[in-house]
Order: C-alpha cells, then structure tokens, then sequence
C-alpha cells in the first residue's frame, strides 16, 4: 500500500531541492508499522529520498527547523496537529522558507 | 475541522501567531489589511497628498508592502501617490533577478518605479566590490551604501517619506543584535515606526507589528509574485545568528517578538549617557556622526586600493596613508543632487502643466507639495511661460 502526496517547496526552499519547486511523490502507507504514516515520518523521508544538500537548513531536533512554514491542503500545518498529522492520499503539502531576505 | 473563532463559520485555515487564534482565509485577510490600516491611522503615518517611495527589493515583505498599500490607499482613500523605489546593487545571479520581479510589480501594480544603482551613485557595483575586498566585509560595504541609495533615490522621485517591509520579526532580531553588540545609539532607535533619515526625507515602518509568518501566508494565499533567493555573496552571518535564535524563542512562545520589540521600546538609557550627536559629512552632506560618513570613507577606500580604509581603524589607516588626494573621485554632494531633482521638478512640472488648467498648476506651486523654496522660486518666474504654453495648441 501506498499513499500518492503532492509536494511543494518554495521561498528558497527549492533550493534544497535541485531547485525543484514541486514533486508527486509515493509513499509507504505505513513507514513505521503499525503505525500510518505520518508527517514526522514524512519529513525524515523527505530528507532521505529528495533533500539534495545541507540537511541542517530543512530539519532541526526532529521536525523542520523553525521558520519554515507548512500547509497541509492549504491549511497551516499548526491546525492539523503538526507531526502527528496522518499523511491521505491525494495530500497537498506545501513547505515554504521564511528566511530569506524581503 | 476547526472553524474560524472570528466568523464562526468558515474552515480556519491559519493559526495567528500573535494571538493563537485560528482564523479562515476571509477573516485573515481582514485582520492582515486592518491592523496595518490601525499601525498607519494610530501613528498618523501619512497625510493626503503624501508622496511615498515604497522601498522594494522583490522579496516578500516589500511585495507585500505594495500590494497592501496600495489597497488601502484606494479602500481608506489616503489619497497618497505611490511610487516603487529599487537600489541596484549590481549582484550578478541575485539582484538583476529580484530586479525582473520588481518590474513585473510595477506592470501589476500600476506604479511608477525608479532604479538607483551603486554604480551610478558611487562608481562600484558590488560584483566589482567583493571583486576588491573579498567575501568577508563585503556586507558592510552593501548595508551602508544601500541606506544613502535609497535616500538619494527619493530625492530624485520628489518623495517626502520612503516606506520599508521591515517585520516585527526583523524589528526584534535588531533589538537583540543591539543589546549583544551595547549600541546603545541604533538601540533607541530601531524601534522607532517613524526616523528621519537626510533633512526630510522620513523613512518608517507600517509592518512593524506584522509577523513574518503572516506576511508570507499572505503572499502565499494572494498569490502574489515575489523572489526569494539568498545573496550570492553569503549572507550576513551574525544576523543570521540572531534571527535563528528567534525562530527558536518564537517556536516556544510565539508572542516573544511582540514582547522583545516592547522590551526594544522600553529601554530606558541613564541621563548621563554620552550619545553619539548628529551632524552632517563634510563631503557629500549625507547626516553622519562623524566629520566623514562612513559610505565615503569606504568608497574613498576603495578607490585608493586601501579598502580596509573604513573597516578597521580608520584613524590609524590615515597615519600611514595620508588623507584623500584631491582627484579621488567622491559621492556627488547632496546639494548638487537636490539642485538636479529642483531642474527636474521644474520640466515634469512644465511638461505636466500642458495636460493640465494653469489654475491647477499655480494650485500646486503653492499647495506646499514642493517643500523647496527655490523650486517654488523658479517656477514663479516662469509662471507666464506655463499659461502661454497651456494656450498654445499642440
């Protein structure tokens, strides 16, 4: 089993990503059974499957670092119980950078 | 589903970091556009008839800034002109990009835009600075040009006031890097909504009580065009330092930034403590606390191969070296600069008066829009030029 997830990465972000600003991804249903996947789970994946370089500038002490923003289905990811959040499919998860310059 | 605590109605889509609350994507742009409404009422920021350089560098906090403003000019009738005001730092990869983004706000916007580059102003485009002096005090060279730039560019747009994208979190991160560094001076200061940079032209903030997340949530859900890319020339590390330090406190408590810009604010420094007193550079006529500003230090510097001359201790420097020879080329001065923006009020004045009745144009020689005395002279003596001009048939 596995789950289909829209992935989105921008404000410097894409950066991290070979400069990919989106990628549909799968994903095990369970990638710590028996427990369903995740966002915490999802966030390690992403780091061990699609991060490109410098690892420090997405995840710090097990979640992304601060001022980085997620969206769950347009939704701040605060609403949706963060890392606990279990991954549907046909999830849009949006990452967003807020570090960079204005 | 949570449900919007504001409507009581639509999904919420947003935790607001300032107070908790979960709010939906209708109310969030209420609240987003109303409270910079109230920063800007409350601190009586403008008055009609305003003319308004909105600093922007393509990134997401000045974006913003233009769309909101010009928003709530046109909802709240400020009846302020607008303009979009670039520096060009000359960065290859990174500022002739932001620029493109810049443009296309102008064509989306619908507001007139001026350029000022470090090459024109000072002779030295950055790629040519980091060129010079390498990577490591190449950032000092970058803010303190930057800030003259911007004052020489609205002098040249006629502006009264130059509106920045700073946010509550940049505003507590230089609190923070104030007290670490003791500058007792900037930290006074950098809490300040409204300082006057050069005579009259005032600089001020209506996003200082704006979190950053909330601005990039707006841009985000507005859809707004905006350019994020690191400076090429690396970042500047010890701001760095403190900005990962807040996003730390704020992951704990949100409300932190508030409270160290209020901590900012309430700073109380003893009668006795010697502040450094305002004067103006003896070169260019910029405002410095020194004989010399420091952007002509550094270009002096720079164009004698000394440019270590402002870093270090500029005093020693000039033991060895001896002062400037006088053909080093220098910024030209702020008076011949405003003599040049009086000629070019004149001409736009002129060639506007041919669109326009001559009632309206002696209206806007007197109404005090032009704070110059000697524009107002000028165009005086020609006062008989404009009507026959107006009279005459294109």
């Amino acid at each position: 089993m596995s789950l289909k997830v829209k992935l989105s990465f921008s404000g410097g972000m894409e950066l991290l990503f070979n400069n990919n600003k989106s990628a549909e991804v799968k994903i095990p249903a369970s990638i710590n059974p028996p427990n369903p996947t995740n966002m915490q789970d999802l966030i390690f994946w992403i780091r061990d499957n699609l991060l490109k370089e410098r690892p420090g500038l997405f995840i710090s002490e097990n979640t992304v670092r601060p001022g980085i923003l997620v969206l769950i289905n347009e939704t701040d990811w605060e609403l949706e119980g963060e890392l606990d959040y279990e991954i549907k499919d046909g999830d849009d998860i949006v990452f967003i950078s807020t570090l960079h310059g204005g | 589903m949570k449900i919007c605590v504001l409507c009581n109605k639509n999904k919420a889509i947003l935790k607001r970091p300032k107070t908790s609350q979960q709010i939906c994507k209708e109310c969030f742009y209420y609240v987003f556009e109303t409270e910079i409404h109230h920063t800007i009422v409350d601190n009586k920021l403008f008055k009609p008839g305003d003319r308004i350089a909105i600093a922007a560098s393509g990134g997401k906090d000045s974006t913003v800034l233009a769309y909101v403003i010009k928003l709530l000019n046109n909802r709240y009738n400020y009846g302020l002109n607008l303009f979009l005001l670039s520096v060009d730092e000359g960065i290859t990869g990174y500022r002739d990009d932001s620029l493109e983004t810049v443009k296309r706000n102008q064509q989306q916007y619908d507001l007139p835009l001026e350029i000022v580059s470090y090459r024109q102003l000072y002779g030295w485009s950055m790629d040519e600075i980091v060129k010079e002096v390498g990577l490591k005090n190449n950032c000092t060279f970058c803010g303190v040009f930057r800030r003259q730039a911007l004052d020489r560019g609205a002098m040249l747009l006629n502006v009264d006031h130059i509106i920045t994208g700073h946010n509550a979190d940049d505003i507590a991160e230089t609190v923070l890097m104030n007290i670490l560094r003791g500058d007792i001076a900037r930290l006074q200061r950098c809490t300040e909504i409204v300082t006057t940079g050069d005579e009259r032209i005032k600089r001020s903030k209506p996003f200082k009580y704006t979190y950053e997340k909330e601005i990039v949530m707006y841009a985000y859900f507005k859809k707004l065009d905006y350019f994020s890319t690191e400076c090429v020339y690396s970042p500047n590390a010890y701001r760095g330092y403190a900005r990962t330090f807040l996003k730390d406190l704020e992951s704990i408590r949100p409300s932190t930034i508030i409270d160290i810009i209020h901590s900012g604010e309430a700073f109380q420094i003893k009668q006795d403590v010697k502040l450094p007193t305002q004067g103006t550079c003896k070169r260019c006529g910029y405002m410095s606390s020194n004989e010399l500003c420091k952007a002509c230090i550094l270009l002096e510097g720079l164009n004698r191969g000394l440019p270590k001359l402002g870093i270090g201790k500029t005093n020693r420097m000039r033991k060895i070296h001896g002062d400037m020879p006088d053909n080093t080329s220098t910024i030209q001065h702020l008076d011949t600069l405003k003599n040049e923006a009086n000629n070019n009020k004149c001409k736009d004045l002129l060639k506007w008066s041919t669109k326009t009745t001559p009632t309206a144009v002696t209206q806007e020689m007197h109404g005090g829009r032009y704070a110059s005395r000697s524009a107002i002279n000028v165009l005086l003596q020609t006062d008989s030029e404009i009507c026959s001009m107006w009279y005459q048939p294109y």
